[in-house]
């Protein structure tokens, strides 16, 4: 088991660094660099150019140097200085950006797909089990629906509905009085008040999706004829599912963790617009819009790693829960 | 190990005298619901399986063996579903219950499942979660039925699993199947069938998925347990050369129904049913010659679906009766002697077909 973890850290390595030359090369796309992009733009808005200053960014981010050499400044500077390079659009240090930004992402991405397994679970369960029951036909079609309606319609649906009848505002994960205050209960009673709507819209996809797959696995699986010689050997029907087949249609569930942070990040911008989360999601769209290279790359390569450890935690509980994976060492 | 059941019991029992048979199923109707139809893949067989006795199942793919084998544990799935018919397990107090009357699901089968009657499966790699130990199965097996601790049970497993040839026993209870062959596999499959003592081993086609020296070398080893334990084998094949080696009596299948069936010399030196003697003449021979052609059954296995009128095998024999075998429900079973039935209107006419 061990060996096998060090492994998939090593696996991490080449992987990551494959990330991070496409982050850089992102900052490298547009014409020029970031000095000429940064002149320009102060330039535009009718601002003079420090040449001193000037100085000290070519300075800081070794833009006269051959590109790997820049490459090596940008990361090392990432790596040692936590510093991911200055936002145009923001005039603020990226890192600071993302910081208040990714906790938020993170705390949403994890409640999503908790709820996500908690809902698709037993559904998915009690589908496959009673197959072709009136239960499985609900499941089924509320299955299906949650995977054809946009999330952004539901988005805007639930707004509509919270604004008309609730008469609360859905919109964002703060009421507008502590958006800016300090970390306290009451703040964190706030987001829990506001978290649900966007974990409902972004879940129903997932969920919907989860409990078409589990349903699948489970159908396959509760005909295998190591679960009639289970059944050939006395047990009880409630204590075999469990055992047996649910068990081994649990791989699937494992596997999505490491998906879902890439999902929240690019798949749901929309959601995260509509709905304005103060989430990564829409900082990276905004990013790429206005040619902020060094926010994109920097979001691209955070978000990139953390699906990469996300992968990485899958793939560990998966060896956990199977003994094929973790002694095939094939 | 258990009781020696091969032994007389020390005091009659009246109930069930010893020459009265373990099991017996009469009339057993096992259907299939398709969308194409009612297929009858079980109409109407009956046998016994007498004490201490290795008795084999023979027959074609289909002809519904081991549809008939689920039945007795009641482990048909729909759409597959007993209709009709008695399967009754005689206990060794004297005690009988109708198999085919209980609930699946419910606790009474629970109690005969893995504890009276065990099951050896085809594919014995399939037959095994690969998510857990073999230890896991194996203890789980015996403490379904047998109030034994944890360390108990695991002592169990390790002399089960050693007397089923199965080297370094205790090390093996940490191995998952896969990493084991598939002879291995069904050793310990076996091992998991004999956890509890049962009475009678269900054998479905136990080597058919492995290879021919594994084969033999399974076939002895249930030979060896069926003599040591006096259980009653029930072996489902459509191997010949298995049934020559092992049975003590034989029960010939032909599209859901009990063709023939006798003690093993019988059948194989006089076979009565035309399909026996064909299927008997369809095994390759040493010595017959290098040119000698196999004889094989005229025409295919009709679809369980279309089954024939009257005699099932009416269309492919040889000496059938035109206005005889080709109508009604088909012949009934002609007694030729204790053991031994057979379901011909040409019956006890030796030598009238050939």
């Amino acid at each position: 088991m061990l060996s096998y973890v060090a492994r998939r850290c090593l696996y991490m390595i080449p992987t990551l660094f494959g990330i991070s030359v496409v982050a850089f090369a992102i900052i490298q796309l547009p014409p020029g660099d970031y000095l000429t992009t940064l002149v320009s733009r102060l330039e535009n808005q009718g601002e003079s150019v420090d040449r001193a200053q000037l100085e000290s960014l070519r300075e800081r981010y070794g833009l006269g140097d051959p590109l790997a050499s820049q490459y090596v400044t940008w990361m090392s500077s990432i790596l040692f200085h936590g510093d991911f390079g200055q936002s145009f659009e923001y005039s603020r240090p990226v890192a600071d950006l993302v910081a208040d930004r990714l906790p938020l992402t993170v705390v949403l991405a994890v409640t999503t797909l908790l709820t996500t397994w908690l809902l698709a679970f037993p559904i998915g369960l009690y589908s496959a089990v009673r197959q072709y029951s009136p239960g499985d036909y609900l499941a089924t079609i509320v299955g299906f629906l949650g995977l054809a309606i946009p999330n952004f319609m539901i988005a805007l649906l639930l707004m509509y509905l919270g604004q008309t009848v609730f008469g609360m505002s859905v919109g964002g994960l703060f009421s507008p009085e502590f958006e800016d205050a300090a970390w306290n209960l009451g703040k964190v009673i706030d987001l829990l008040g506001h978290l649900w709507v966007p974990v409902l819209v972004l879940a129903t996809a997932g969920t919907a999706g989860l409990i078409r797959v589990l349903r699948a696995n489970l159908l396959d699986e509760l005909h295998r004829p190591y679960v009639v010689a289970a059944r050939a050997r006395g047990m009880p029907e409630r204590k075999l599912l469990v055992r047996y087949p649910l068990r081994a249609a649990l791989n699937p569930f494992v596997s999505t963790v490491g998906y879902v942070l890439p999902a929240l990040v690019s798949g749901e911008v929309v959601v995260a617009q509509v709905l304005s989360l103060p989430t990564t999601g829409p900082l990276l769209l905004n990013a790429l819009r206005s040619q902020d290279m060094y926010l994109a790359s920097s979001v691209i390569l955070i978000v990139s790693v953390l699906t990469v450890i996300g992968t990485l935690l899958s793939d560990v509980l998966l060896a956990w829960l199977d003994p094929r994976v973790r002694l095939d060492q094939g | 190990m258990p009781p020696d059941l091969t032994t007389a019991p020390a005091a009659p029992r009246p109930a069930a005298p010893d020459h009265a048979p373990l099991l017996e199923i009469e009339g057993l109707k096992t259907h299939v619901d398709t969308p194409e139809g009612i297929v009858r893949a079980v109409d109407g067989a009956g046998f016994s399986v007498p004490r201490g006795k290795i008795v084999c199942l023979v027959g074609e793919s289909g002809c519904g063996k081991s549809m008939t084998a689920r039945s007795v544990l009641g482990l048909v799935e729909p759409p597959s579903r007993i209709v009709e018919g008695a399967i009754r397990w005689h206990r060794d107090g004297g005690e009988s219950v109708d198999l085919a009357a209980l609930d699946p699901r419910g606790e009474a089968m629970r109690a005969v499942r893995g504890r009276e009657i065990a099951m050896v499966f085809q594919e014995p790699m399939a037959a095994l979660s690969a998510l857990h130990t073999i230890g896991d199965q194996v203890i789980e097996a015996i403490r379904l039925h047998l109030p034994l601790s944890r360390e108990e049970a695991e002592e169990r497993a390790v002399r089960l699993l050693t007397r089923v040839g199965i080297p370094r026993a205790a090390e093996r209870l940490r191995s998952y199947s896969f990493q084991l062959s598939g002879g291995m596999c069904q050793r310990v499959m076996i091992a998991i069938a004999l956890a509890c003592d049962p009475a009678l081993l269900i054998a479905d086609e136990p080597t058919t998925a492995l290879d021919v020296t594994t084969q033999a070398r399974i076939l002895d080893l249930l030979g060896d347990l069926q003599a040591d334990t006096g259980m009653s084998v029930l072996f489902i094949t459509h191997d010949l050369g298995v049934v020559a080696e092992i049975a003590d009596e034989v029960v010939v299948m032909y599209l859901g129904t009990v063709v023939e069936h006798g003690p093993v010399d019988d059948i194989f030196h006089h076979p009565q049913h035309p399909y026996t003697r064909a299927l008997l003449g369809s095994v390759p021979r040493l010595g017959t010659g290098p040119r000698q052609r196999l004889d094989t059954i005229r025409g295919t296995v009709p679809h369980p679906s279309e089954r024939p009128e009257g005699c099932p095998f009416h269309p492919r024999c040889d000496v059938a009766v035109a206005g005889v075998c080709d109508r009604g429900e088909g012949p009934v079973e002609v007694a030729l002697g204790a053991s031994r039935g057979v379901r011909c209107v040409h019956a006890g006419a030796e030598g009238s077909a050939s």
